[in-house]
């Protein structure tokens, strides 16, 4: 890629479980250009918020982190004590949580919140923080922007209170924003104004952004490039045109076909499926992740793991053992679960 | 109506809401004046954003509110006058979020046939046969029935609260977004089971929902609600291709259809949800209107067409905002 912002290489997170060590993520691999948006999607308990706060340096102490490159920026992330960290996080590189009344202190005020990172960051005076405090929350949308500074989180709705987080991201211009289900928690209306929103802003400053989501239909609208994870494992990456027009992981194409679409499915017809459970990671596994749920699942699927191979297309990658030419004729069979 | 099962007519509930300390009480108009019918066997979606009372409605179909005024009939019943067992004999509801909604120390079969236990049943050696046998229908496997719902994966909790809602055969059952606190694999097999039983059993759906795309794929018909009041019903296939109310326009731009390309809809609703404690004047909806005009705000909006399909909206009262209209409201209204 031209100009990577980050770059990760062979990802893993390790959890110590009563019962064993479980793998909740395991060589992940990607980069991000700048002014690039990755979205990450995946089902609950796959690993994506494990995987952006690892990136973070956020994990919690049982989990360990295992990394062969970690570049933001070309600054290797790896080594850097708890304190360099921090002078990263909030400044370089920002995050944007999913629950905003969680993510918000709600003993401060929102002013003194906003101003917090850049005051920590940059050597500014208040005042200069205040105003670009103002400024960003009139850039997110709210009005009487400098009264609104004076406000606790529980005086604001769902929405402002994540145009808030927004505008907090935004502070110090980071080069790069991670967003975990950013709009969850958010009504579709309010939902819709917010990706908007952020899309735009993203533009305007020029930051790479990393959004992790289950909903495929914010990927498809967000994203420029999409990884799909599964149990700990990217198993298709690819830009939004690839993976949603030409899906060749089994997985990708099951969770598409598992989606109502107003105008393309038929109304009270039967969805596709995906049959089974997630498998459990505690333990070793030697062989496709999604090998217990796949309909194609065959004998070579069983042994050892499965690596990522190219689609037709460049830049598309799938972690499948079938060829390219067989999951594109899978998309046409259907199913019957 | 000829066939309705359920008959909601002009049903307001107000709560009171402290407003602060030594300052009195403000009224807070949940659900104000709706009307409207569900036929036997159809599916009704009702739609609408957190804190419309989309939520309060259920509740009062399911006598756990009683309504400040106004009336419900269930089956020809009036819901206050018969008692919550009755209620419970006819209709059911199935919650949003399946590890609250499950007692965690009841075992799935005590969960299941505790309504059984509750309506009396006269058969009790036939209880457990019973619990099998809908648990088979539901897509439980017979060995979980001594498991905790702490053993099982939210799907499965799921299933267990549609199986405990339909063990006495219930008429009515009222989905609280009954997907959406599950994954989309999930959800599909989820809906998929609510489509089957429904044909099974000839039931009734009423589906509360904020996932447009599942309302327009379960749905025979659609009501959607804006601060309390519905403001455009009617079925499933013309809602969605001929919406007449700009609040239903803007729902529906904002659905993210898996499509690459499109890029995220601006759906020009403006910030915030109004304060319903203080609701707009005239039509509540005005200030976050595209095709607002200037009577708007001082009248409130005549309610157009029949019961089954209504919109209530200055833009389609008689000779009034025909311009503002423009092409769509032309196209609805020639079927």
């Amino acid at each position: 890629m031209a100009n990577p912002i980050l770059e990760v290489e062979n990802l893993c997170v390790d959890i110590e479980v009563p019962s064993g060590i479980l793998h909740a993520v395991q060589n992940v691999s990607f980069s991000v250009a700048k002014g690039e948006t990755l979205c990450i999607v995946g089902e609950s308990g796959c690993g994506k918020s494990i995987t952006a706060l690892s990136l973070m340096n956020l994990l919690p102490k049982s989990a360990k982190r295992g990394v062969d490159k970690l570049t933001l920026d070309g600054r290797d992330l790896r080594e850097l004590k708890e304190r360099q960290m921090s002078d990263i996080r909030g400044d370089a590189m920002a995050m944007i949580f999913q629950e905003p009344m969680t993510s918000l202190n709600p003993a401060y005020t929102i002013g003194n919140q906003l101003e917090e990172a850049m005051l920590r960051h940059r050597k500014v005076s208040t005042a200069e923080a205040r105003d670009r405090a103002v400024f960003l929350l009139e850039k997110v949308g709210i009005t009487a922007a400098r009264s609104r500074l004076g406000q606790y989180p529980h005086q604001l709705s769902g929405g402002l209170r994540q145009r808030v987080m927004i505008a907090m991201s935004l502070m110090c211009e980071p080069a790069l924003i991670l967003a975990d289900e950013p709009t969850t928690a958010l009504d579709v209306t309010i939902q819709a104004q917010i990706l908007h929103l952020l899309a735009e802003l993203r533009h305007e400053f020029d930051s790479s952004l990393i959004l992790i989501t289950h909903d495929l239909g914010i990927v498809a609208r967000v994203a420029d490039r999409v990884a799909v994870m599964y149990a700990g494992e990217f198993v298709e990456t690819g830009t939004a045109e690839q993976v949603f027009n030409a899906p060749s992981h089994p997985y990708t194409q099951g969770l598409l076909r598992c989606i109502p679409i107003p105008g393309k499915t038929k109304r009270g017809e039967h969805l596709g499926a995906i049959p089974g459970i997630v498998p459990n990671l505690v333990g070793n596994m030697d062989r496709c992740h999604f090998a217990s749920r796949c309909p194609y699942v065959h004998d070579a699927c069983q042994s050892g793991e499965i690596a990522l191979r190219s689609s037709f297309e460049k830049n598309h990658q799938y972690r499948c053992v079938l060829s390219p030419k067989a999951c594109a004729s899978n998309l046409k069979r259907k199913v019957v679960a | 109506m000829s066939d309705s099962i359920i008959e909601v007519s002009d049903v307001t509930r107000t709560f009171m809401i402290s407003a602060g300390f030594m300052r009195g009480k403000k009224s807070l108009h949940a659900v104000n004046g709706v009307s409207l019918n569900v036929e036997r066997g159809e599916v009704l979606g009702i739609v609408g954003e957190s804190g419309c009372g989309k939520t309060t409605l259920a509740k009062m179909m399911l006598g756990l509110l009683e309504p400040t005024s106004g009336t419900l009939r269930l089956d020809g019943q009036a819901v206050g006058s018969a008692d919550r067992i009755q209620v419970a004999r006819i209709l059911q509801p199935i919650f949003q979020d399946p590890y609250s909604s499950l007692n965690p120390r009841k075992s799935i079969g005590d969960i299941i046939t505790l309504p059984l236990k509750v309506q009396n049943d006269p058969n009790p050696e036939t209880w457990q046969s019973r619990a099998e046998g809908i648990m088979d229908l539901v897509g439980l496997p017979s060995r979980v029935f001594n498991n905790f719902p702490s053993q099982l994966s939210g799907g499965q909790r799921q299933r267990v609260a549609i199986a405990r809602a339909l063990i006495n055969r219930p008429k009515i059952v009222i989905c609280d977004e009954p997907t959406s606190a599950l994954d989309v694999s999930v959800q599909s097999q989820i809906l998929n089971l609510l489509q089957d039983l429904r044909a099974e059993f000839g039931l009734t759906y009423v589906l509360i929902s904020h996932n447009l795309a599942v309302v327009e794929h379960m749905a025979t018909r659609v009501a959607v609600m804006y601060l309390g009041r519905i403001v455009e019903q009617a079925d499933t296939e013309t809602l969605f291709k001929a919406p007449k109310h700009p609040y239903t326009e803007a729902l529906l731009g904002s659905v993210l259809t898996p499509e690459p390309g499109l890029g995220v809809p601006d759906t020009h609703l403006g910030v915030a949800y109004p304060n319903p404690i203080d609701p707009p004047s005239g039509c509540t909806f005005h200030p976050r209107c595209a095709k607002v005009m200037d009577h708007c705000s001082k009248q409130a909006p005549p309610t157009i067409g029949a019961n089954d399909a209504m919109v209530e909206c200055h833009l389609y009262a008689d000779g009034a905002g025909k311009k503002a209209r423009g092409k769509r409201a032309r196209k609805g209204k020639r079927k």
